[in-house]
């Protein structure tokens, strides 16, 4: 698949986690970044039992992560990274910090998906700091996660909110990691990232043609 | 008999902390916190601390309220900033803390070294990133390294579910996060448990951590709080 121009419209951030969701292998295990990414969770593919078939990893100890808690479920000695109490899945195993770190680091996790405040085409990832002065730096697992799966992955709107593309030849923000993303999924458009730069896999609602006009560092 | 004390209040757990330890907390937001472990600290009223914890504090309970009674000069935490932790977001603007910002997955690895009798360990997070500057690199095997050192602790206040007689611990879900790692990286490790139970009650398969790591344990009234606002 080179271009999808079958939608008339760029994706919203939550058919574009349809998107991300069924482009998971069954059998994955894979840890949602906190934010945009945690919406991926709502449509991984069930099977005719009605079962998730991907393992949720959260980083601060666990593996079969369930959906968010309602009511009763809540229980405060279990949330997820993002502080929001989750539930079980069966299956589901807890370990300690430097265990979760380790089994991220280690490599054996398949997928991480991660928000992103810039990429660059050689897969420099900065989604941790703006580096404006006054901001108090807090990096969480954010390093960690850029460089912890098999493959990572960057969910982002494509362009800020004064219009300049994320995805920039050179992040000119604080990175998080480098050469660590592999392929970026955007509202207008999905991009793979390897020696040769940034490969339009997919777009939604603008041609290839359009997309490389507006985002330098996309080319034909 | 047992190397571990068994004390009656939170208040007999942390006598004898001094001014100015360097003290390892528990939690990931409030899912471990000892709250009660820290709300006797503040009584105890030793300052001058460095705290090493995943975050600076969430609203005004637990490691929070320590911090707003001023007893923290120095924070090393992954997640200072956060929805709730006004409280060290104050103090942090008017230069009243010093806060060193480490990676989660470091933060946790240089515990479980100093733990472990590890002298430093070569680290791939971070590499090439603002929080890698000053450190020393090396490239082993074609992979970019850097070189990180263990955090020690003089104390940590840990939390856990149940603990035997000896001090052997097991945890709840994801409120285990950091408790293991701590009760390895300090001289003085002191567990407020929800519940002391006879020694041989606990399958001993199950054991997360084993009583050579602790050194004092208190009962508490489990107390419960999740993040306001988190999302």
């Amino acid at each position: 698949m080179t271009a999808d121009t079958s939608t008339r419209a760029p994706l919203t951030m939550d058919q574009l986690a349809a998107v991300i969701a069924h482009d998971i292998p069954e059998g994955s295990y894979v840890n949602l970044g906190i934010g945009q990414p945690t919406k991926i969770a709502d449509h991984l593919p069930k099977d005719k039992s009605g079962t998730v078939n991907v393992i949720l990893h959260t980083e601060n100890g666990m593996l079969g992560m369930g959906r968010k808690a309602e009511g009763d479920e809540v229980d405060a000695d279990l949330t997820n990274a993002g502080k929001v109490p989750v539930v079980e899945t069966p299956g589901c195993s807890y370990f300690h910090h430097a265990d979760s770190f380790a089994m991220m680091r280690g490599g054996h996790l398949d997928v991480c998906v991660l928000g992103a405040f810039q990429v660059a085409p050689n897969g420099d990832l900065a989604n941790w700091s703006t580096g404006k002065p006054g901001d108090i730096p807090a990096v969480g697992g954010a390093m960690d996660l850029a460089i912890g799966a098999k493959d990572v992955y960057v969910m982002m709107s494509l362009f800020a909110k004064d219009g300049t593309p994320k995805l920039v030849q050179a992040c000119t923000m604080p990175l998080t990691g480098i050469n660590c993303v592999s392929r970026v999924y955007t509202d207008y458009g999905v991009f793979d990232l390897g020696p040769d730069g940034a490969r339009i896999r997919a777009t939604f609602g603008i041609t290839p043609d359009e997309l490389c006009a507006k985002v330098a560092a996309l080319h034909r | 008999m047992a190397r571990t004390s068994i004390l009656a209040t939170s208040e007999q757990a942390v006598a004898g902390i001094e001014d100015g330890s360097t003290i390892l907390v528990g939690g990931f937001g409030l899912a471990g916190m000892p709250f009660d472990l820290i709300d006797a600290l503040i009584l105890q009223g030793a300052k001058d601390l460095t705290i090493v914890a995943n975050n600076a504090g969430n609203a005004e309970v637990g490691l929070a309220a320590l911090l707003k009674a001023k007893r923290v000069r120095k924070i090393l935490c992954s997640f200072p900033r956060q929805v709730d932790s006004y409280v060290f977001d104050e103090l942090y603007r008017e230069g009243k803390i010093e806060l060193e910002v480490v990676p989660q997955g470091n933060l946790a690895e240089r515990m479980r070294a100093a733990g472990a009798g590890i002298g430093a360990f070569f680290s791939p997070t971070a590499v090439g990133t603002p929080l890698a500057e000053g450190k020393e690199e090396r490239t082993i095997n074609g992979m970019r390294y850097i070189l990180e050192y263990p955090i020690r602790g003089d104390y940590a206040l840990i939390s856990a579910h149940q603990s035997d007689a000896l001090g052997n611990l097991v945890y709840r879900k994801t409120a285990r996060n950091f408790g293991p790692v701590m009760a390895t990286a300090a001289a003085t490790t002191i567990v407020q448990v929800n519940e002391i139970i006879p020694t041989g009650y606990l399958d001993a398969e199950s054991i997360v951590t084993p009583s050579i790591y602790v050194d004092r344990v208190v009962q508490t009234e489990a107390r419960h709080y999740t993040v306001k606002g988190a999302r």
